[in-house]
């Protein structure tokens, strides 16, 4: 029987469903934000959205400090003793029904004015009549409804942020003052001697003079302040040619005015400044729109495993969806993902990630402890204060320790060629120039600020930045989260991929388990559960899921030896569950994985583990074989050799009984041969191998193995989409590579033009900015166009 | 045709009016969030049944 979806939040409905007005729900909780919006009419929320509401949390008497006057003031933004504003972040709003619920608070309850959302920032912003309803009653409507509100004292201290709009001011001036100088050139266009026209140009020009003079002090400004930067610490960057251009433009028009020799180009410059500005509000809007998906909305398959306080029941949740109060279990291994509270457990915190120190940090139970630790003595309880900043966790992986250097990176082109790009244009313009000032002195104006204008080393600047930039995003969307753009060239260089066995070739899901050996009663199974909780090895999880019963027995003295196995004291029993070398018994001859049960000293059995490989292995072996060396490193014992033989190409290595050291000196091994390896592991005992590869890639089922020593993240159900991004990462230099050469030959042509005389300025004005647009066009429809074909 | 500097000139009045009113709404911050009056557009408004319940019960007491 296919399971029922919640009418409310579209989650699975289990066993403790609830049955309400003739729809299912997956808990009271839910029934009850139906009931409430039912009763207020609100019911076409659901229209608007299937099942768009989340499941509140509990509330009694968590916000009874916001009846404090003192901390109510911190948080409210505005208080005239009757009306209140206050600004909230609602990190639940995430389609168009929180928006109208939120905005529909009025009718909940009266005491509410008027609720505005700000969709992107996910901000409420709530006006309040303070004698009808107090702060902390919005704040228990909001959360009762699904719509808690992310209340950070500390964060409300800080000033707000500006907003920085000095750009759309410019863009404003520059386009309302080119606008109006092109009206009024427009009857000197003509060049007609007509005596109505002679006697009101002076007063033309004066207003065109007028107009100008806001778009070169004020709009143009910031190419003064670069040019000017530049040339102080001896740099020749791409604003001084931009930044002359526009002075010649201006003084030689001014010249012309003042000494009635003719119209000037105040159109010219004008138009320049104006088109320039919106290839930079462009440029902005697209970087923007990328990290916004990148912080926001794109794949970031980190799970964490949440403790339902009802039942002690775990479910895994992804990093998204942690809400402030939940209780969080944190495995050995696993990373702290939010700013918490330490409730029960030992906690031995390792903030090498955060702060490079290596040296763990012992925490007790009540301790605040913070993000980004790595726990390493057994599991803990925490619960979390806040929502997860995703943006903390990728500022996180992106940190400076773990990013690897790379000589001939298509950055260090860009950097060389941009160097000489600006004095080869310099020098163009001072020859072209004086050849024609001996000519024609008019000609060798235009051709002067023609030939500054119409260099672009946009190519140079733009299609590297959004090709990856965009590429990245792509990625994401099909669930390979990568750390930065420098992955993707990295990528489109290895020549060896290398992948690690256990929970990255096989899959943890439909792993066939079976027991040999003394029977374990309910309760032992039990102290076994309790002490594998602790632990995240694949195979520890595996079995975890399998066994029966509960695991909240309390565990003392645990350890894990990665590789080997893990020990701890439940009661009165020593329990130690292992490899066979671990327990130190005899090496059978073996075809499988064994975990062996050890009790007070006396083993009892062996859980029997089948290894199943992920469906389609074969062929994606075949087609990387074709371009690439392969090899497989695994920690477990002979026993899979030959069908790993059957499946790898021969010629492949492949090496069992690695220990993470082992794997890790390989790679190194590999790398002192000029060889560019890429490595696949499950991020656990391979981190260091992983650090170490040119580009290492965690494989997600959904397990919360978040090393940030890793360059990506590969969902396991994407796992056979392999070769395609491999194939795409390449591609992706290739169309870099295009858009050069389509800049190069656009400017050689420009050029021929400028030198020859034939490009009025004007004509150069509109075609510089439509020249960086259309760089950044290209790149953008190519990469879209070959991810389409290749992933759809 | 003189009266071309006083036309130009009230019509120059009259775009810096624009102009300085665009920059305060751009100050206000109206142009900060692009996206929600764009979803908020859309929603219906819905049938006012108050009146309905009005009718009725007048026509209850008479």
């Amino acid at each position: 029987m296919p399971k029922e979806i919640c009418y409310h939040c579209g989650a699975e409905c289990n066993n403790d469903k609830v049955i309400f007005d003739g729809k299912p729900f997956c808990c009271n909780g839910c029934k009850t934000v139906y009931e409430i919006l039912n009763q207020n009419e609100l019911s076409c929320y659901y229209d608007l959205d299937q099942s768009p509401g989340t499941i509140p949390t509990e509330i009694k008497g968590k916000y009874d400090y916001l009846d404090n006057e003192e901390i109510a003031e911190k948080i409210i933004e505005f208080n005239d003793g009757t009306t209140s504003v206050v600004n909230f972040f609602v990190p639940s709003i995430h389609c168009s029904s929180c928006i109208w619920v939120l905005e529909n608070l009025d009718r909940l309850n009266k005491g509410v004015r008027t609720s505005i959302v700000n969709f992107p920032k996910k901000e409420a912003r709530i006006t309040f009549k303070n004698e009808e309803i107090s702060l902390k009653q919005v704040v228990e409507l909001m959360t009762s409804i699904g719509y808690e509100p992310n209340i950070n004292l500390e964060s409300a201290e800080k000033s707000k942020l500006k907003i920085d709009r000095t750009l759309i001011y410019q863009v404003a001036i520059a386009g309302f003052a080119f606008g109006n100088i092109m009206l009024l050139s427009f009857p000197g266009y003509f060049e007609l001697d007509e005596f109505w026209l002679n006697r009101f140009k002076p007063f033309f020009h004066l207003l065109m003079f007028g107009f100008s003079i806001p778009v070169v002090t004020y709009s143009a400004r910031d190419y003064f302040i670069s040019a000017y930067k530049g040339l102080k610490h001896g740099i020749l960057n791409i604003d001084v040619p931009i930044s002359l251009g526009i002075l010649v433009l201006f003084f030689r028009s001014s010249y012309e005015i003042f000494t009635h020799t003719g119209q000037g180009y105040f159109d010219s410059l004008s138009g320049l400044v104006f088109f320039l500005l919106l290839g930079k509000v462009f440029q902005q809007k697209t970087y923007s729109f990328l990290s916004f998906e990148r912080d926001y909305k794109s794949y970031f398959p980190i799970a964490i495993t949440r403790i339902d306080p009802k039942d002690n029941s775990h479910h895994s949740i992804a990093v998204h969806n942690i809400e402030q109060g939940d209780r969080l279990l944190i495995r050995n291994e696993e990373i702290v993902p939010v700013d918490g509270i330490m409730i029960s457990g030992n906690a031995l915190l390792d903030y090498s990630f955060v702060t490079g120190e290596s040296l763990p940090v012992t925490k007790k139970s009540g301790d605040k402890i913070f993000a980004g630790g790595k726990q390493t003595n057994g599991a803990i309880e925490m619960e979390a204060l806040q929502t997860v900043t995703q943006s903390y966790l990728t500022q996180l992986w992106s940190n400076d320790i773990f990013s690897k250097t790379t000589d001939k990176s298509i950055k260090s082109l860009t950097d060389r060629m941009s160097k000489y790009f600006t004095i080869i244009i310099l020098a163009i313009a001072l020859i072209s120039g004086l050849y024609w000032f001996f000519i024609d002195k008019n000609t060798a104006f235009n051709v002067v600020t023609a030939v500054l204008i119409i260099a672009c080393p946009c190519a140079l600047a733009l299609s590297a930045p959004f090709a990856f930039g965009n590429m990245l995003r792509i990625f994401g969307k099909n669930k390979f989260y990568l750390k930065n753009t420098d992955v993707i060239e990295n990528i489109s260089r290895i020549k060896t991929m290398v992948f690690d066995k256990t929970g990255t070739i096989t899959t943890n899901k439909n792993t066939d388990i079976s027991y040999e050996g003394e029977k374990l009663s309910a309760s032992e199974t039990e102290e076994v559960k309790s002490v594998l909780r602790s632990s995240n090895h694949p195979l520890s999880r595996i079995l975890f899921e399998y066994l029966p019963g509960n695991s909240d027995k309390t565990i003392t003295d645990f350890k894990e030896i990665l590789g080997k196995g893990l020990q701890g004291k439940v009661g009165d029993h020593f329990i130690r569950l292992g490899s066979a070398g671990f327990l130190g018994m005899k090496d059978e001859k073996k075809l499988n994985t064994y975990i062996f049960i050890e009790m007070d000293g006396k083993v009892k059995g062996k859980y029997i583990f089948h290894n199943v490989y992920r469906k389609g292995l074969k062929e994606l072996f075949k087609e990387l074989s074709k371009n690439y060396r392969l090899a497989i490193l695994s920690g477990d014992n002979a026993g899979e050799k030959e069908t790993l033989e059957k499946i790898l190409p021969p010629g492949s290595e492949i090496l069992f009984n690695q220990k993470p050291e082992d794997k890790l000196n390989y790679i190194d091994h590999l790398q002192k041969e000029k060889e560019q390896v890429m490595m696949f592991g499950d991020g656990l005992n391979d981190a260091g191998a992983l650090a170490q590869s040119n580009v290492g890639i965690a494989i997600s089922e959904n397990i919360n193995v978040f090393s940030p020593a890793c360059d990506g993240i590969l969902d396991a159900g994407r796992f056979n989409d392999l070769p395609k991004f491999v194939k795409l990462s390449k591609q992706t230099i290739t169309i870099i590579k295009i858009s050069f050469i389509l800049s190069f030959t656009y400017n050689l042509i420009g050029m021929y033009f400028a030198v020859s005389g034939n490009l009025s300025p004007i004509i150069a004005a509109i075609l510089m900015p439509i020249s960086s647009i259309s760089v950044v066009t290209f790149v953008t429809l190519a990469t879209n166009y070959i991810s389409k074909r290749l992933l759809n | 045709m003189n009266i071309i500097f006083l036309l130009m000139s009230v019509s120059l009045i009259i775009a810096l009016i624009f102009i300085v009113l665009f920059i305060k709404s751009v100050k206000n911050g109206q142009y900060d969030d692009l996206y929600t009056p764009s979803v908020r557009m859309l929603f219906d408004d819905e049938i006012v049944k108050e009146n309905d319940k009005k009718d009725e019960k007048e026509l209850i007491n008479n």
